[in-house]
């Protein structure tokens, strides 16, 4: 059988579940869940080095950044100037090109501004970052950033850490019909079932964090949303029969006594 | 102490006061930084990791230090 490849800025992976390292207890329960998920990329923020307490544990020494792709994100960032500037440190930490671009615009529900968004895709383009956007899920402003060399497009399905599940389908739908680079569910997955949905809907990948991270047991989450994505791919690649409201037997009439 | 020789910077929102003379390279090593981990700036340009024994602070430069912590 031919593998099933997830092909990211000409990158090769194998798990289309991508997860986050935020919202753990602690170092070793993000590590743990991030093993069991399976997952072979995980977004990771930037941030002040405490430099009064040196005993801080680091993510790095947590989480091999030579074994599981580590994703800089633009966390808590709401003009292109923040997010530029923190992707430009992300890069210089180590070399890393791929990047997530998020840069919010309402406190509240975390939607990101599209008009800064798309100017930092523009700029980082440009720099030669390849960019995974999260964005909102109008069809027309998605095409833009795809047209402006966006590496992947990433819609949110429902507010961040909400938990709602698809509450788009529509547009997710529009999306999935006219994206040509990998279409991946950014925000608001918060059971196993969501992200079966966004996997039969044909999208490439799910990102997900506090659903896992905030799960009462974040490691069987970890390991149900594992399952999910590769159980919701296999689904849509295998060519589902069609509805249909009257009912159909499924056994033989033939030799019925 | 003689205050002339001393000069005050901002490292992540935090003053210290450093010699006269006092590279980057010092201050991470001061701070016990692992280098390999962290991104430097100096007053909002990032600074070349391998060419921190050439950069000298002055007063009132600001310098981050930033590293990857867990997020979504």
């Amino acid at each position: 059988m031919k593998l099933d490849i997830l092909k990211i800025a000409n990158k090769k992976f194998k798990s289309r579940l991508i997860v986050g390292t935020g919202k753990y207890k602690n170092m070793q329960e993000c590590a743990k869940a991030i093993k069991i998920s399976g997952a072979e990329i995980v977004t990771v923020a930037v941030r002040r080095v405490n430099i009064l307490d040196r005993s801080k544990p680091l993510l790095m020494d947590y989480i091999n950044p030579k074994k599981i792709m580590y994703l800089p994100n633009t966390a808590g960032c709401f003009t292109s100037n923040d997010a530029l500037r923190t992707l430009r440190l992300a890069r210089e930490i180590g070399g890393w090109k791929i990047v997530k671009l998020e840069v919010l615009g309402d406190k509240k529900n975390l939607f990101p501004d599209m008009i800064e968004t798309l100017k930092s895709t523009e700029v980082l383009t440009k720099e030669g970052f390849k960019v995974m956007v999260y964005c909102n899920d109008d069809p027309l402003m998605c095409k833009r950033l795809e047209n402006s060399g966006a590496s992947a497009i990433m819609p949110l399905a429902a507010p961040i850490g909400s938990g709602l599940g698809i509450q788009n389908k529509t547009n997710i739908k529009i999306l999935r019909h006219q994206t040509k680079v990998p279409l991946i569910i950014d925000a608001g997955i918060g059971q196993a079932s969501d992200a079966v949905e966004a996997m039969e809907m044909g999208c490439d990948a799910v990102l997900i964090n506090t659903a896992i991270a905030k799960a009462k047991k974040p490691f069987k989450m970890a390991e149900a949303m594992k399952y999910a994505v590769i159980s919701g791919r296999k689904s849509f690649l295998s060519g589902r029969i069609m509805p249909n409201f009257q009912g159909s037997p499924s056994t033989t009439k033939k030799g019925l006594i | 102490m003689n205050k002339k020789n001393k000069i005050k910077i901002v490292v992540n929102g935090k003053f210290l006061t450093v010699n006269l003379k006092f590279t980057l390279k010092n201050l991470v090593e001061k701070l016990k930084t692992p280098i390999n981990k962290v991104a430097i700036e100096l007053n909002e340009e990032i600074v070349d990791k391998k060419k921190l024994n050439k950069v000298f602070l002055k007063n009132k430069d600001k310098i981050e230090i930033v590293h990857f912590i867990g997020g979504g």
